[in-house]
């Protein structure tokens, strides 16, 4: 369950579906930007009528990750709402009187427990690899920060007068950094929920042959008639040591039968969302509806019943019936997404990716005013004072004391 | 036989530094009957450090101090010898105003106003016990035996307690050059086991004027346009004078690095941790041995006083390398030196046993203030002065205390730092202390703080007058200039370059986002309200923050609701159960007043806030059923 509470929580419910009555279970498809996310039961309190005290909404999701991630990412998006603290809902009830005293001390064991898991989640965050990275971002965060401070507070002092290229270099150099990461966080999602695969080619030309040979087991129904497949089909399964979901799709063609039209519409559009996608050929010709991407693998399929000719115009190919290729297009399914997995950021978390879309944020206001003819210094210092903050989860805290360090462990301060 | 004359004041203030005297006189501007004892009323007003008021962070805090009607800010202006605003060049949130002060002319100014309130009695004598039952301090005892009773005492003893001044290896007991320590007074507080620690802070040689030759040297003048510390004053009433600029050069280093072992503070002799931002010339060659040269301001400390102080070389050297090093530098070949600098080290008490009014933990009716609480600089001992004495005034009245708030001004952000967080340096401002610097700026102080201070009772008719006025004028302006919009086009028809996009901004709006000077906005902008330059300025301030002090505003209600939110003083936080041993441990050792404070603890989880929160409603609901 996923509830938002607070004064735009009904106004951000109706971002993406019609608000129903107060305390009415309704069920409703959740939108974001014409994207539908989810159908889920929609709960709408008023203020004073609610576990907070405050407006709030409750949406029960269904359970999956992506599901969850993907409703929390829209609703970050929009403006005023962010994610809660743990044991910020009750703190909210307790502070407007809405829970029952007795209660909250029951939750004591609860909360703690809660916040040892985020303790050794930090932890982990911060030791290792992981822990390098940020060390850096943290490092320049407070270089460039404690650099304007110096200008401010010490300007009648000995400090180098024109800082400010080094802080545009390191402010420039850590807003990419933190882009990429903010990227790589997208690709780490996927390795922890899964890679997607689509099986895509014309009708019959042995998909779900091909579906059943890498799983080893009859997941889909293969038969002779040509349009079998209608629903998409789903196999997850470990390829070395990644999770993948192969989708077993209709047969890309036109077609006059309606259920099937929609198999087929349904089918590009899993096909286009997936990770990447496998095109089972049956000769040479294109699958018009659909386009390969970069990195998915054009495989012809039934090799055994085809020509030598034909055969030697593909890098890949298999036949379902007889396993042969089987293994070297997994081998290849497996090298394609290692690559991109290798490139996958190491935060994964929903609040380490908001804390860092924050921080981007403010990190391009701080740029932004120093680009200016007349920079505003004291502007830009609150910005970075606003990305330290969005940072803190990731970086530990980032305060005055040390700047100071900072400034005077660099500069020879005082007259 | 000695006669025992018990003399009763509502409050008494121990020490006639700018802490005590701040707090003196808020004190009997409240009303309240009120004792300064000093041990000579001749130094009541003293600075005994640089000649300067104001500077970044603390300009704010004189003019918080104004706008309390405090003297520190009116002094300084009557004082004032060359008036620099400083960061003029940057934004008016970090710009501080300050001047050079003429130490004969504060003196004066200090003692006049102090001499002049009609609640205050001023009395000369070294306080030596306080008049207790149990823990309710009820007075004081000077050496001679006399009793001054009184319902608070505020003890502002500044480096006085355990003062040491060294020179060289040359150790003597003092407060300042020439002036007793306050031995039995420490002896007495050390008995009521408040945690000390020590800490030391230096000063430069005093140089004779006449023999500087200034003709060589680079001169720093004033502002044309002076920017006065008080909201009071127009302008400067001293005549105004220039700095001189010299800087050290390889040989003054090669004379202070031969001669490091001879140092107090290098040859071992002091303890005390002096401050970072305020190096020794024997720190600034060792630490940052890379750099051949440090500048100095020749600072004059008066108009008709040939003393100079020179900022930027304070030491503990033995006097004759003093004068070797001072003559190795351009201008001062053939300088006298008319007092050697020196090096003092001083107590302090842990500032974490105060309250936020700077009332001691345990006690009742006992303040403290100033330098004694491990701070420096006349104006963060003024300011805490004021907090002190307008608190001490309160209690002895039967009045509501007053609390400053990190949300509300920079004296708020300091009494937070120090009573939370404690020192390991002498704390010093800075304006990257204050969170909310965009919103407490200097040039807003009278508006933040002096409706508080009327609500307080501690304005005079004159200031209460002036503020009334300004602020309603000020809102009147702001209104106006609210009401006139402006399209885009009509604002690029001005010769202003905007963006196109269909939106109206409104007059006040429209100062800041302009691309021109305020004074072409004003001049070529049709129909802009006609109003008097300074209340122009003033909006166009708010204007520029505008944006974010909206943002700033609405963490600060924050933060204000969980000040609000107090913790009780016998909270108990052992019983509390899910919160870890190690919080447990450092709630305990810190107290928090509030679960603000208790939220800036080091290591403090969102939970355990909620687990504090439950047990202090849960207390309220069962103190309330009773």
């Amino acid at each position: 369950m996923i509830r938002v509470s607070g004064n735009r929580a009904h106004e951000a419910l109706a971002m993406m579906a019609d608000v129903p009555k107060a305390r009415q279970a309704s069920l409703r498809r959740l939108y974001w930007q014409g994207v539908l996310l989810d159908e889920a039961l929609v709960l709408v309190f008023e203020a004073g009528a609610s576990f907070t005290g405050e407006a709030s909404v409750e949406l029960q999701v269904h359970g999956g990750q992506a599901v969850v991630a993907a409703v929390l990412g829209a609703l970050s998006e929009i403006e005023g709402l962010r994610l809660a603290e743990a044991g910020e809902f009750t703190r909210r009830a307790l502070e407007n009187g809405c829970l029952d005293l007795t209660q909250v001390e029951g939750l004591a064991d609860l909360i703690d427990a809660e916040t040892e898991a985020q303790r050794v989640q930090s932890l982990r965050v911060l030791s290792g690899a992981i822990g390098q990275k940020v060390e850096s971002w943290r490092r320049d965060l407070i270089r460039a920060a404690a650099l304007l401070e110096a200008t401010i507070d010490f300007a009648d002092e000995d400090v180098p007068v024109d800082v400010m290229p080094e802080v545009r270099a390191l402010l420039d150099g850590l807003s990419t950094r933190l882009k990429a990461e903010a990227e790589g966080a997208k690709i780490a999602e996927r390795i922890r929920e899964g890679f997607e695969a689509a099986i895509v080619g014309k009708p019959n030309v042995g998909k779900s042959t091909l579906l059943n040979a890498f799983v080893g087991r009859k997941a889909a129904i293969t038969s002779e008639i040509a349009g079998t497949t209608r629903d998409v089909i789903e196999v997850r399964m470990d390829v070395d040591g990644l999770a993948v979901t192969f989708l077993d799709t209709a047969g890309l063609r036109e077609t006059d039968d309606q259920i099937e039209a929609l198999g087929v519409n349904l089918a590009i559009k899993r096909a286009n969302a997936a990770d990447m996608r496998i095109f089972l050929m049956d000769g040479a010709e294109d699958v018009s509806s659909l386009k390969p991407q970069e990195g998915d693998l054009i495989v012809l399929g039934k090799a055994d019943t085809m020509e030598d000719d034909v055969v030697r115009q593909f890098e890949y190919r298999v036949s379902g019936l007889t396993g042969d290729g089987v293994s070297s297009l997994l081998a290849a399914v497996s090298q394609t997404l290692s690559l991109r997995s290798a490139g996958a950021g190491t935060l994964t978390r929903e609040r380490h990716r908001a804390a860092i879309g924050g921080a981007i944020l403010a990190l391009d206001s701080a740029l932004d005013e120093l680009q200016k003819s007349f920079a505003v210094v004291e502007l830009a210092a609150e910005e970075l004072r606003v990305a330290s903050r969005a940072l803190e989860v990731l970086l530990g805290r980032i305060d005055v004391e040390t700047l100071l360090g900072e400034i005077f462990a660099s500069f020879c301060i005082g007259k | 036989m000695r006669m025992f004359h018990v003399k009763q004041f509502n409050v008494i203030i121990v020490g006639g530094g700018h802490a005590g005297c701040e707090a003196a006189a808020v004190s009997a501007r409240m009303g309240a009957k009120t004792a300064l004892v000093t041990l000579k009323k001749d130094t009541l007003g003293a600075m005994s450090c640089n000649p300067a008021i104001g500077g970044l962070g603390k300009g704010h805090l004189v003019r918080e101090i104004d706008a309390f009607d405090g003297i520190m800010g009116v002094a300084a202006d009557y004082a004032g010898i060359q008036f620099r605003l400083l960061n003029r060049s940057k934004g008016p949130a970090v710009q501080g105003p300050r001047t050079q002060a003429d130490r004969k002319r504060y003196r004066h100014a200090i003692q006049d106003i102090l001499y002049g309130l009609p609640n205050l009695e001023i009395i000369e004598g070294e306080v030596a016990d306080f008049i207790q039952a149990g823990s309710a301090i009820s007075g004081v005892k000077l050496a001679d035996g006399t009793e001054i009773a009184a319902s608070s005492v505020i003890l502002t003893a500044g480096t006085f307690l355990n003062g040491i001044i060294h020179v060289g290896d040359t150790r003597t007991s003092g407060g300042r050059v020439g002036e007793l320590p306050s031995v039995r007074l420490a002896q007495k507080l050390a008995e009521f086991g408040f945690a000390r620690g020590r800490l030391k802070t230096g000063t430069p040689p005093r140089l004779d004027g006449k023999t500087i030759a200034w003709d060589q040297l680079e001169k720093q003048t004033g502002d044309e346009q002076p920017t006065m510390l008080s909201f009071l004053s127009d302008a400067p009433v001293a005549p105004q004078v220039s700095c001189g600029i010299t800087e050290t050069n390889a040989r003054t280093h090669e004379i202070v690095r031969s001669n490091l072992s001879r140092s107090a503070m290098y040859g071992g002799h002091i303890e005390g941790v002096g401050p970072r931002y305020c190096p020794s010339i024997e720190d600034k060659v060792v630490r940052f041995a890379e750099k051949d040269s440090h500048q100095i301001f020749l600072e004059p400390e008066g108009i008709d006083d040939d003393t100079v102080y020179p900022n930027g070389i304070s030491t503990s050297l033995p006097a004759e390398v003093q004068e070797a090093y001072i003559r190795s530098i351009v201008g001062l070949e053939n300088t006298v030196i008319l007092q050697p600098g020196y090096a003092i080290e001083y107590d302090y008490f842990d500032p974490r046993g105060l309250t936020p009014t700077l009332s001691v933990k345990g006690f009742s009716g006992l303040y403290f203030a100033g330098q004694i609480n491990g701070t420096t600089g006349y104006e963060e001992a003024a300011a805490q002065g004021l907090v002190a004495g307008v608190n001490a005034a309160a209690l002895a009245l039967g009045r509501e205390q007053i609390i400053f708030s990190r949300t509300d001004s920079y004296i708020g952000v300091m009494i937070d730092d120090l009573t939370l967080r404690g020192v390991t340096e002498p704390y010093r401002m800075f304006t990257s202390r204050a969170e909310y610097r965009l919103v407490l700026r200097a040039d807003n102080a009278d508006q933040r703080l002096t409706p508080k201070a009327l609500a307080v009772g501690c304005v005079g008719e004159a200031r209460r007058r002036s503020f009334g006025k300004k602020s309603e004028l000020l809102q009147q302006y702001k209104s106006l200039l609210n009401a006139v919009t402006y399209t885009p086009k009509q604002i690029a028809d001005a010769g202003f370059k905007v963006r196109q996009d269909g939106a109206r901004r409104s007059g006040f709006a429209v100062l800041s986002q302009l691309d021109g000077s305020l004074a072409e906005v004003a001049q070529q902008l049709p129909d802009l309200p006609v109003m008097p330059e300074e209340f122009l300025t003033q909006i166009w301030r708010e204007s520029l923050y505008a944006n974010y002090s909206d943002r700033q505003a609405v963490e600060a209600m924050r933060l204000k609701r969980d000040e609000e939110t107090q913790i009780p003083e016998d909270f108990d936080y052992v019983g509390l159960p899910g919160l870890s041993r190690e919080l447990c441990l450092k709630l305990t050792a810190q107290r928090p007043i509030s679960i603000a404070q208790a939220g800036r603890i080091e290591g403090m989880t969102p939970s355990a806030l909620v687990l504090i929160l439950s047990r202090i409603k849960s207390g309220a609901v069962k103190r309330h059923a009773l």
